[in-house]
């Protein structure tokens, strides 16, 4: 250890430290920009230059590393004036517009200029200015501002993977811009408008729309995926203005996902349901609550009646709370059914773990030294997951892959085996062969790299997870696992993929499950926050079953495509407007409050399952509050998960021809981020194309650009036809989510392309 | 008078054929004749006092010995030949008519350090000396002297050269590196220094064109004969790139510690019987020095320290009683504030900033307390920087207005200028 001195104070740090992270250990504060304790060191804005003994000239803090009897003074003359200078340096082009400058109120050089600028500037020439650069529709520029401080440029080539943003130009001329004519597209985008010291990268979906100062914060937790990042809700006028990340070092460290920064738009968009509705005669009407439950009470009642309680089938979306999912199977049980499910897209339930989870702490993924991901896009699903991984595979941890795509996930990959989506299990068999010494090509090689590991996790992504052969995939895993001594985890869809099996929002053996009430249409369906279209495995069916029940009551913060099939359109508020429950992966239990007061006469969806459990006078459904909810449920901090699996399920018979992926592209995945405007005008939200591959566009006899036919089954879709040469063979990407192919069969399975 | 860089040489004999009647490779031959080991070339550096010629001085022997010996691992041997200083152009000179010693050198200095791989990086401009370098490559390859068991040996080195584009601050050596890696040539923070942290995140060393090429002689002779051509700590000779208002500008090779008198002399004195105004007597960024000051100076790194300035890479800029220094300047400061590289902030603020109060007293419209302003400003320059790019921009900002003040003063009072009035 070597002792320091800053400022008086003594410390002890070990060797290799800087003196600006000896500072921080002290509590003292060293002014900087470019400094970023996430980002590599560039020392290149001089901001944080302090005085050090025996140095002759002023040191930068940020790029000091420690010696042992050291003497460093911060705000000494010296230091002080070193630092002056540079803001003098600073200021001389930036603009000084800060009345019109989004950042303005929380701009760190608006900040530190009251502490180190000058009163008047002796700088009289005229200053620069910059053409802004467009980077797509998250971020908006005004580089004139820019004090090219390069954590934009830091950021996205080590953090996001990807060099997206440059600085070009020499000295006064340089700038910050993308490479010509391309935006800012990785899905951790939005990362660099925290990371801007000043105003040049500003949201733009809030640009021009409040103060920070008129903001109040709210502390919640993302409704998307499995991560459950911690947010900072910014409110107004009981509004709900922006959403920030909340530094939280063991989820989201001080990162947020563009889904889950940007889908609050979705929250004030025009298409929320904000009036329980009912169809009577073809028509819509709004009517009160007490109707509107009335009406689904009698109705639910009648279904029992005349069909038994099995005749009502509940599907919810694992982006609901953890409440609102146990009330829900509480109701359908209260009913007398056991056809609850919230696994959507899940196709395969020969064999199901009890509770599914990353199998051990997100944190803990830097522990590992061995990593398989199986059947993932990684990027898109659990975007922060594969940032964590992206830092390890940097320090040598070996990330091996089996995937019907070569997508690199932008990590640096020890190994990949792309396969057709159809012999991902045989690849599997091939890795645990080669774990017994035999084997070849890409399966062993994966099979030595894991085997040398020493903290060995075993990853099955949502293709995994959804595949039509999910039970199989999920037993190889287990096998390899066990097999190197490792760990086995399911990456997990959404923000309650593993506590909707905690509350039981899955059927007993009795039950029907999320597939089988499609298979098997139910005369009554209670759909909570989903569109059966969009969320589940085979749209076409699920349509077709919601088309044929006798009532369908849609519980929704949004109007959706249900206007068409459902009885009933009750509007249940958004994560924002309720108090809830999310599990995230490695079962953490997170509880948050709402942020702002429901919108319309839209209401939280706890409340309304309480009140209708009530008026079908069934037992246990007097809640005060999500709290009382929560005692029932009783668990709390971490969760009892289990991810083991007894079953053998059998091979399915090989699959010929073309197979679907039918993935759900990042910004499809959830009726809220869908209604972002900005997400929705990103790249990766570009319609639905039909990518394959340039071997079997030749053999299909396809250009790209081609109008085709997709089909499946009954269903089919218009599309265009596009290359993506990191498909395996035989695989067509047609993404879901989305209404272009909504009129299609399942995620996972035959598919046929024609050209038109 | 001894010269070993430049010796014999007469514009046409730089082919091997023509280096080898000149004593080429030679030391080569010895060094390997005599078994000299890796320490005891390192010593005879050592003992020569040779200093770094790119500018710094730094003692080349002290150098090679920072690197790690033991490494397990690719080390790099980089010859920096980004000669970009105005008033430089010596090394130019050596690459285009002498390439073979330089090649020596790099041999001699990457066995010393027990290096396998090399690159050249020669600067943009001159295409030329490029592809002149790139024949004395091959002619070396073919002759046994570059590639895998040089000699016969069992020690191999391959030596590649990497054209530049020709930024100036690719001549600072970590943005050099970063060029060769293909990236932006921007300098690194130091520490870690290329001796542990390099090319490509190896242990380099990175020498100029005039040292490496000073390598052979003192293999050959021996570092204390080097010595005593030139003056204790200043070992050997060096060429002075000789420019501005002499008679016969060019390359001279002298001995360090020559009179500046005699250098000047040789280059036929000053142009039509002008009278010495101002010097700088080591490439734009060094401080100017006054007529007066300079005559009674020796060239070499300690002396003309202490009269304020320094050596640098040589470059002696003569001005006559004719040269405005307030238009001297600005030119000086329109080069920097174009060529800092814009990475950190006191350099890519503070080199257009001085350039802009310098353009404006140069254009009559010069303030009062403009003289001031810019002596604070290159205080808060000089440093502060990154890189020395911030120093080079200020020295000479800070030199002019100091030593030639009243001719400023003049500029802002009468809004003309003295000279040419």
């Amino acid at each position: 250890m070597f002792e320091i001195e800053i400022d008086g104070k003594t410390l002890s740090v070990p060797p290799g430290s800087t003196v600006m992270e000896a500072a921080n250990r002290l509590g003292i504060y060293v002014p900087h920009f470019c400094y970023h304790r996430k980002l590599s060191i560039a020392a290149n804005c001089r901001m944080c230059l302090v005085e050090v003994e025996k140095a002759p000239k002023p040191l930068p803090a940020c790029a000091t590393p420690v010696a042992n009897g050291m003497k460093v003074k911060t705000h000494s003359d010296a230091a002080a004036s070193a630092q002056k200078a540079v803001m003098e340096f600073l200021l001389i082009n930036h603009p000084l517009d800060c009345p019109i400058c989004d950042q303005g109120g929380e701009c760190q050089l608006q900040d530190l200029s009251v502490g180190y600028g000058g009163v008047e500037s002796r700088y009289g020439e005229d200053k620069r200015v910059v053409p802004n650069k467009n980077l797509g529709s998250l971020i908006s520029t005004d580089m004139t501002r820019c004090i090219h401080c390069t954590r934009c440029v830091r950021f996205g080539q080590e953090i996001a993977g990807v060099m997206e943003l440059g600085m070009a130009g020499r000295g006064e001329h340089s700038e910050i811009m993308p490479f010509v004519s391309k935006t800012v597209d990785s899905e951790l985008s939005g990362n660099v408008i925290d990371l801007c010291p000043v105003g040049a990268l500003t949201s733009k979906p809030f640009r021009y729309s409040a103060r920070g100062w008129e903001l109040s914060n709210r502390r919640s937790v993302s409704p998307h995926c499995s991560l459950g990042s911690n947010l900072t809700v910014q409110v107004k006028n009981g509004k709900v203005m922006r959403v920030l990340p909340l530094d939280n070092e063991e989820i989201n460290e001080c990162w947020l996902s563009d889904k889950d920064r940007f889908s609050y738009e979705g929250l004030n968009s025009s298409d929320r349901l904000e009036k329980p509705m009912i169809k009577q005669g073809g028509e819509w009407r709004e009517v009160e609550w007490t109707v509107a439950l009335d009406y689904v009470a009698r109705g639910l009642k009648d279904i029992a009646r005349s069909h038994g309680a099995q005749g009502i089938g509940a599907l919810a979306s694992p982006h609901s709370t953890l409440e609102e999912l146990h009330l829900l199977q509480k109701l359908a049980r209260g009913l007398g059914s056991e056809n609850i499910d919230f696994r959507l897209r899940r196709s395969d339930f020969r064999a199901f773990p009890k509770a599914p989870w990353l199998g051990m702490k997100i944190a803990d993924l830097s522990i590992l030294d061995r990593v398989l991901v199986i059947g993932s896009m990684l990027n898109q699903d659990q975007p922060l997951i594969a940032n964590r991984m992206r830092q390890s595979a940097k320090k040598g941890v070996e990330v091996n892959v089996v995937n019907p795509t070569s997508d690199n996930f932008r990590i640096k990959l020890a190994n990949q085996a792309v396969v057709p989506v159809a012999e991902m299990a045989a690849a599997l068999e091939a890795i645990l062969a080669g774990l017994s010494g035999k084997g070849k090509g890409e399966a062993k090689a994966i099979a030595q790299s894991l085997k040398s590991g020493k903290n060995v996790g075993i990853f099955l992504g949502n293709i995994a997870e959804q595949h039509q052969d999910a039970s199989r995939l999920h037993r190889l895993a287990s096998q390899i696992a066990e097999k190197c001594e490792g760990k086995l985890g399911f990456l997990g869809e959404a923000a309650n993929s593993v506590g909707g099996h905690l509350v039981k929002a899955v059927p007993a053996s009795n039950g029907l499950n999320a597939r089988e009430m499609i298979e098997d249409p139910r005369k009554g369906y209670l759909l909570w926050n989903c569109e059966p279209e969009l969320d589940m495995m085979n749209p076409a069916a699920a349509l077709a079953a919601m088309d044929k029940a006798e009532m369908v009551v849609a519980f929704s913060p949004f109007r959706h495509r249900a206007h068409e099939y459902a009885d009933v359109l009750l509007p249940i508020s958004p994560f924002t407007e309720t108090s809830g429950t999310f599990v995230n992966t490695e079962g953490r239990v997170q509880s948050f409050k709402g942020a702002v007061a429901p919108r319309g006469e839209s209401r939280p969806g706890w409340k309304v399952l309480r009140v209708l459990g009530n008026l079908l006078e069934l037992e246990g459904f007097d809640y005060e509050d999500t709290e009382s909810v929560m005692q029932e449920i009783g668990i709390a901090g971490y969760a009892q998960c289990d991810n083991s699996i007894d079953a053998e399920p059998d091979a399915l018979p090989a699959a010929g021809g073309l197979q679907r992926i039918g993935h759900a592209p990042i910004y499809f995945a959830d009726g809220l981020a869908r209604r972002s405007e900005s997400l929705q005008a990103t790249r990766l939200s570009a319609a639905p194309a039909a990518f394959m591959n340039a071997k079997l566009l030749k053999k299909l006899g396809i250009e790209e650009g081609n109008p085709v036919l997709v089909k499946q089954g009954e269903g089919e879709a218009r599309l265009n036809a596009a290359l993506d040469d990191r498909l395996a063979d035989d695989c067509v990407f047609v993404a879901s989510g989305h209404p272009q192919t909504s009129a299609l069969g399942a995620l996972f399975g035959a598919i046929s392309v024609e050209r038109l | 008078m001894e010269q070993i860089l430049l010796k014999g040489l007469d514009g046409g004999n730089w082919r091997l054929a023509d280096y080898l009647k000149r004593d080429g490779y030679a030391a080569l031959k010895k060094m390997f004749a005599d078994k000299m080991t890796p320490e005891q070339v390192i010593d005879e550096l050592k003992k020569s006092a040779l200093r770094g010629r790119g500018g710094a001085g730094f003692p080349t022997g002290l150098k090679w010995s920072f690197m790690p010996k033991n490494y397990e691992g690719d080390k790099y041997l980089v010859c920096n030949s980004d000669e970009g200083e105005p008033g430089t152009f010596k090394d130019r000179d050596i690459l285009y008519h002498n390439p073979h010693q330089l090649i020596e050198g790099m041999i001699i200095a990457a066995y010393a350090m027990g290096i396998k791989a090399g690159y050249n990086y020669i600067h943009g401009e001159i295409f030329e000396v490029y592809e002149r370098f790139e024949e004395a490559l091959e002619e070396a390859r073919a002759a046994g002297f570059l590639g895998d068991n040089i000699l016969g040996t069992d020690f191999s080195f391959q030596l590649h050269s990497h054209m530049g584009y020709g930024a100036y601050i690719c001549g600072e050596e970590t943005a050099l590196l970063e060029s060769i890696e293909g990236k932006k040539g921007q300098p690194r923070f130091k520490p870690p220094f290329p001796a542990s942290f390099g090319l490509y995140g190896k242990p380099t060393t990175i020498n100029n064109t005039e040292t490496f090429a000073s390598v052979p002689w003192i293999i050959l002779n021996g570092g204390e004969k080097y010595l005593e051509l030139g003056r204790p700590n200043n070992g050997g000779t060096k060429i002075f790139s000789v420019s501005g208002h002499v008679e016969r500008p060019g390359n001279y090779e002298v001995p360090l510690g020559t009179p500046f008198a005699k250098l000047l002399e040789m280059a036929g004195g000053m142009r039509g019987g002008h009278k010495l105004k101002a010097c700088i007597p080591g490439g734009s960024s060094m401080p100017v020095l006054t007529g007066d000051v300079m005559m009674d100076l020796d060239m070499d790194y300690d002396s003309i320290a202490k009269a304020g300035s320094y050596l640098g890479s040589g470059a002696v800029i003569i001005m006559d009683e004719t040269v405005c220094m307030v238009k001297a300047l600005q030119r000086l400061s329109y080069f920097y504030y174009e060529e800092s590289c814009g990475q950190c902030t006191p350099c890519r603020e503070g080199t257009g900033w001085l350039y802009r109060v310098v353009d404006r007293i140069e254009n009559g419209m010069g303030r009062n307390e403009d003289l001031d302003l810019l002596l604070n400003m290159t205080d808060n320059i000089q440093g502060r920087t990154i890189c020395a790019l911030g120093d080079a921009a200020a020295m000479p900002v800070r030199s002019f207005v100091r030593n030639f003040r009243d001719e400023f003063q003049y500029h802002i009072d009468h809004k003309h200028c003295l000279v040419s009035s």
